[in-house]
């Protein structure tokens, strides 16, 4: 099993990365995720310890609660990008 | 089972009400403030406020000649930008007696001067449409995955985040 990791704007343009196919059998949290990431190198240390939003299955991540438990499973998709600026 | 019947079809009826009176849109061409003005109060004498919001490209963020902005583009994530619309959109409707609710979002090229975003609400009074059209941008502007990247004299640049949004979102919660 896989998740598909997906990264945007000036993240996916400093990672050289717009998506990745992580694998994954069992449900890791998205703290323990992140450090697997980091461990990639250290452009990915720098990127992912900055203050990035992420969201899994298409719903942002609430920054206020207890972020670093919240759950992924194989089979779902992760993002992660910059504050965001529309409007 | 002539009482089931009925009871179904109210049912239905109420769940093709709710889609349709929740409009989201995400796309590269211009829109006609006109024509979605038109869409929102078709066929209804009940909501008697209409409040519309038109975000557009700056030329500059500061007075300065020298940082004049040539043009934007504007990313997103394909799928969750439409879900986000969706869900602030809903979560209006929860908070205030509204009609319909339009969102437009441009993505892609565009120039100073361009529209980027609608938004637009109905309701039977004008407080309720100011304050809801007001949440919607607030909501947007710090949870829809959209980012603009600026072009300038001084070359591309992605656009920070600002503090004043974050506050104005926060003023909501």
């Amino acid at each position: 099993m896989t998740i598909k990791i997906l990264f945007f704007a000036q993240t996916r343009e400093l990672l050289n990365c717009g998506q990745l196919e992580w694998p994954l059998t069992d449900a890791v949290s998205l703290s323990e995720l992140k450090k697997l990431l980091m461990a990639q190198g250290e452009q990915w240390k720098s990127v992912l310890k900055t203050d990035l939003l992420c969201a899994i299955n298409q719903t942002l991540v609430n920054q206020t609660s207890n972020t670093t438990e919240q759950q992924i499973n194989p089979g779902d998709e992760v993002a992660f990008f910059p504050p965001v600026t529309g409007g | 089972m002539k009482w089931h019947f009925s009871l179904l079809l109210l049912v239905v009826k109420m769940n093709s009400k709710m889609q349709h009176d929740i409009t989201i849109s995400v796309q590269e061409n211009d829109f006609s403030v006109a024509e979605l003005y038109q869409s929102l109060t078709e066929n209804d004498r009940l909501n008697g406020a209409v409040a519309n919001f038109v975000g557009r490209v700056r030329a500059s963020n500061n007075s300065s000649d020298l940082d004049t902005i040539s043009s934007l583009s504007l990313e997103h994530y394909p799928g969750m930008t439409e879900k986000s619309l969706f869900k602030i959109a809903e979560d209006a409707k929860t908070r205030w007696p509204l009609g319909k609710i339009i969102i437009v979002h441009r993505v892609g090229k565009m120039f100073a001067g361009d529209q980027i975003v609608f938004v637009g609400v109905t309701s039977p009074h004008r407080k309720v449409a100011f304050k809801a059209c007001e949440y919607i941008m607030d909501i947007l502007k710090t949870q829809a995955p959209f980012w603009k990247k600026e072009t300038s004299s001084n070359g591309e640049q992605w656009v920070d985040a600002k503090q004043t949004d974050n506050d104005a979102a926060l003023k909501w919660l």
